[in-house]
């Protein structure tokens, strides 16, 4: 089976031990929402600069504690801070939330697949995100709007919970400020005081302005919602064929030989995270698999 | 002492002679690891001479059950596999990864209680042989090697013993991995007990497993001597005890996902996990964080895991494998199905351990058989056949 | 002022439809206006009619006592509010109300199922196009019951 998403971004340096976490200094802790924080984090400057493909992921170790699979959600390439979006679901998770600027966590990688960026240009780009979601796709979204030029009609739909579960509010308050960029937010469930949109994210798909024969659609978020969202995609004309989805699974060595994020015979530390959904369709329809 | 021994050549090495191999071997430095009898099972330990092996001892498998039997006689390798297998040895169930301060620098390692390497593993199975081969493509055949993997297995030093029967569990016939190993060793014997001779018709498949025998007293096999070998071949590949269909069988998996065995076979399954712990080239593990006393340092360790666990595939407060009918199915999936996308070769070499070691007496060709007779390829609406 | 014949051809709703049958739905329709805060439809009142929104945004509301008003969904350009004209009890499941100021056609349900009594190629019609709005205004509320974003 070919995987021909933007095929493996970076790996980790051929010199460097990727079972091994590094230590790298956190610059600034920031609350996103109630249970979601970012992290930004220089990396050491030995062995060389850090460098990552949009959607790729680390793993973000707590010393003598665990690891967590964590995209990177900042500027991608070459870069001298790297920025994680958490959410609090567990013990590591919760852990991470009590680290400051000036302490250190742990990483490993980058590791994964990427969003195709590269192979999008020239073409329409539609990218879907549903909660914390948002945060895997925000690298890909920098590179689109940092090359504008590249690309045709953009167009960013997010959907959260409730308006309190807003990610990167002001952020997307200032993508939508643009005038070459359609911004269209959704929240599952408001109360009066919301005046924005009320439904969800694959609603707001029929009403997004792009070109079913010349775009590229991306999604990430809850497997529920992006098989919803594919579908929405579809039924605007939009072929599985050009549709790019980020799925997840438990993640324990990130490098294709521990055997847990298996995916029938996808590996999606290696083969994945960022898949074509044309590939993967089969797959998500078995219960349990 | 010898004329130049030839890889492919069959030189005969008589049973006196046998512990001059394992004599040598030592000396060259290998920590020799050979099958010995212990707490009612033959498994893999270090060896130091012939005395050590099981001689006079016999197995006798069926499903969920594994006998051993004196028989008395002189035979050494009179068996097929126990539940031990060599990944115990390229695998091991816990290793430590690393040792590591908070600031990132490295600590001293803790000794292992293992044997260092390198290893020569005396007593290797064709089937063995086989699931080495399969645990090489997954852990050297990448773009990220295992380290660990890699150090056992680059210098061990592989003596396959032919077998000369086969268990009733066994069916490597059906996998293609026996009953005779041709290639992929250093050397390989064939145990010939018979007329009032013992003696071991020999083959070198490597350079070094050439230069080794040329030292041990030994001579050309005859003719009679070679018949001998090819007879014991032709024993183990009759008395086969199972068989698989391998043919369009990851298509049929493939295919089958809602088939009502899987049902089936989840009320007899225990998810014990024995069979991912048996099985020669099941190879899932996970990663440990410890946190030392002290707080100072932190080790990581890798240790065996089974898809079997109810962990295993847990995320965001759930398992997605939830029922033990959907963690055997990736397990059989996985095993003849996947495997071939993943690596280019069945996971399974057919050493029948799985259906030894299994308490509930599940026999995979047996569950394999019935998930191709409801159609081969074809979805089931549901009805158990 | 654009007939609205050619104002109906336009609407997704409608798209594809015989000239013949368009003219039959024309003769049921009307143009209709909200200020932003103005209610289209309250719950409970009788239901004869749906409209389609033409421009602006409206709210489905429901208000629970203790709880507040719980947005329900919001529906903007070419998306169509009510469905109780079509079957019996005709009577609205949830408030309506306009979020911006809302142009809308208002398609008469009386009207409408008169003439599906003589033209039952019609009828079917709009039943069709109809279960195709419902079917998509159950997987919407079906996604939002799942709370996918919860942590489960």
């Amino acid at each position: 089976m070919a995987i021909t998403s933007e095929g493996l971004g970076r790996h980790p340096a051929p010199e460097t031990d990727p079972m091994q976490p590094v230590p790298f200094r956190v610059l600034r802790r920031k609350r996103e929402t109630h249970d979601t924080f970012s992290l930004v984090l220089k990396p050491p400057s030995a062995p060389g600069p850090f460098s990552f493909a949009p959607g790729q992921f680390n793993m973000v170790n707590v010393f003598g504690m665990g690891e967590v699979p964590i995209s990177m959600s900042g500027h991608s390439g070459e870069v001298r801070e790297i920025v994680h979006t958490i959410r609090v679901v567990g013990p590591v998770t919760q852990t991470l939330n009590r680290v400051r600027a000036g302490g250190t966590v742990g990483i490993r990688g980058p590791f994964g697949t990427a969003w195709p960026v590269g192979a999008a240009e020239g073409h329409d780009v539609v990218m879907v995100a549903g909660g914390i979601g948002l945060a895997p796709i925000r690298p890909a979204i920098y590179h689109v709007l940092d090359h504008r030029e590249k690309y045709g009609k953009v167009a960013i739909l997010y959907g959260a919970r409730t308006p309190q579960d807003i990610l990167f509010l002001r952020e997307i308050e200032s993508w939508r400020a643009r005038f070459d960029v359609e911004v269209e937010v959704t929240v599952d469930r408001a109360s009066r005081d919301w005046h924005g949109l009320v439904g969800v994210v694959p609603g707001l798909i029929p009403r997004a302005h792009f070109d079913p024969g010349n775009t590229v659609a991306f999604v990430c978020g809850p497997e529920m919602m992006i098989t919803f969202a594919v579908r929405e995609l579809a039924r605007s004309g939009v072929p599985a064929q050009e549709t790019y989805v980020a799925l997840e699974r438990n993640m324990k060595c990130a490098i294709g030989l521990c055997g847990h994020c298996q995916l029938g015979p996808l590996f999606l530390c290696k083969d994945g995270p960022v898949l074509r959904y044309d590939q993967v369709v089969d797959l998500l329809r078995i219960r349990e698999l | 002492m010898n004329d130049a021994v030839q890889p492919g050549q069959q030189r005969t090495l008589e049973r006196g002679d046998l512990d001059r191999l394992i004599e040598a071997l030592l000396k060259r430095g290998y920590a020799v690891i050979g099958p010995v009898v212990r707490d009612g099972a033959i498994v893999h330990e270090p060896i130091k001479g012939t005395a050590d092996l099981p001689e006079g001892w016999s197995d006798e498998q069926e499903a969920a059950t594994y006998r051993l039997q004196r028989h008395g006689g002189p035979a050494l390798f009179d068996f097929t596999v126990g539940p031990s297998s060599w990944k115990r040895f390229l695998l091991p169930p816990r290793v430590q990864l690393s040792r590591a301060r908070e600031d990132g620098q490295s600590a001293e390692m803790n000794e292992g209680a293992e044997p260092c390497p390198p290893f020569a593993f005396f007593g290797v199975r064709s089937c063995e042989l086989h699931a080495i081969a399969i645990q090489d493509r997954v852990f050297l055949g990448g773009a990220i090697q295992d380290p660990v993997y890699r150090e056992r297995r680059e210098g061990a030093f592989i003596v396959v013993v032919q077998c000369g029967r086969a268990g009733r569990t066994c069916f490597c016939a059906s996998m293609s991995t026996g009953p005779r190993a041709s290639a992929g060793f250093d050397l390989a014997v064939t145990e010939i007990v018979e007329d009032g001779r013992h003696y071991f018709v020999a083959e070198s498949g490597s350079a070094r497993g050439a230069e080794l025998l040329a030292v041990l007293p030994q001579h050309p096999s005859s003719t009679a001597e070679i018949g001998a070998a090819e007879r014991a071949t032709a024993r183990a590949l009759e008395q086969m005890g199972r068989r698989l269909e391998t043919k369009g069988l990851p298509e049929l998996l493939a295919a089958s996902h809602e088939h009502p065995r899987w049902e089936d076979v989840a009320r007899r399954c225990l998810t014990c996990g024995n069979c991912t712990m048996v099985c020669p080239t099941c190879f899932c593990t996970t990663v440990e964080d410890h946190l030392e006393l002290g707080g100072a340092t932190a080790e990581r360790v890798r240790r065996w895991d089974s898809c079997f666990t109810s962990e295993f595939s847990f995320i965001h407060g759930g398992s997605v494998r939830h029922s033990g009918r959907a963690r055997y199915r990736q397990w059989l999936t996985h095993k003849l199905g996947t495997w071939h996308q993943q690596f280019g070769t069945s996971g399974c070499v057919g050493c029948g351990r799985c259906i030894t070691w299994c308490p509930a007496a599940i026999d995979l060709t047996e569950e394999v058989s019935a998930l191709s007779k409801s159609g081969r390829g074809k979805e089931r609406d549901g009805g158990i056949t | 002022m654009e007939s609205l014949d050619r104002i109906l051809a336009e609407i997704p709703l409608f798209r594809g439809m015989k000239e013949e049958h368009l003219a039959l739905i024309a003769g049921c329709a009307s143009n209709v206006r909200f200020e932003a805060g103005e209610f289209a439809a309250h719950h409970g009142e009788p239901a004869d009619e749906f409209l389609v929104l033409r421009q602006g945004r409206m709210a489905l509301e429901i208000h629970a006592p203790g709880r507040g008003t719980v947005t329900i969904q919001t529906l903007g350009d070419n998306e169509v509010l009510g469905w109780s004209w079509l079957l019996p009890p005709h009577e609205w499941h949830f408030d309506a109300r306009a979020l911006t100021l809302t142009r809308a056609l208002k398609l008469d349900g009386r009207c409408l199922r008169g003439k599906f009594e003589h033209d039952p190629e019609l009828g079917y019609e709009m039943m069709r196009r109809f279960a195709q709005v419902i079917v998509r205004r159950l997987e919407v509320m079906g996604l939002q019951l799942l709370d996918v974003y919860g942590d489960h």
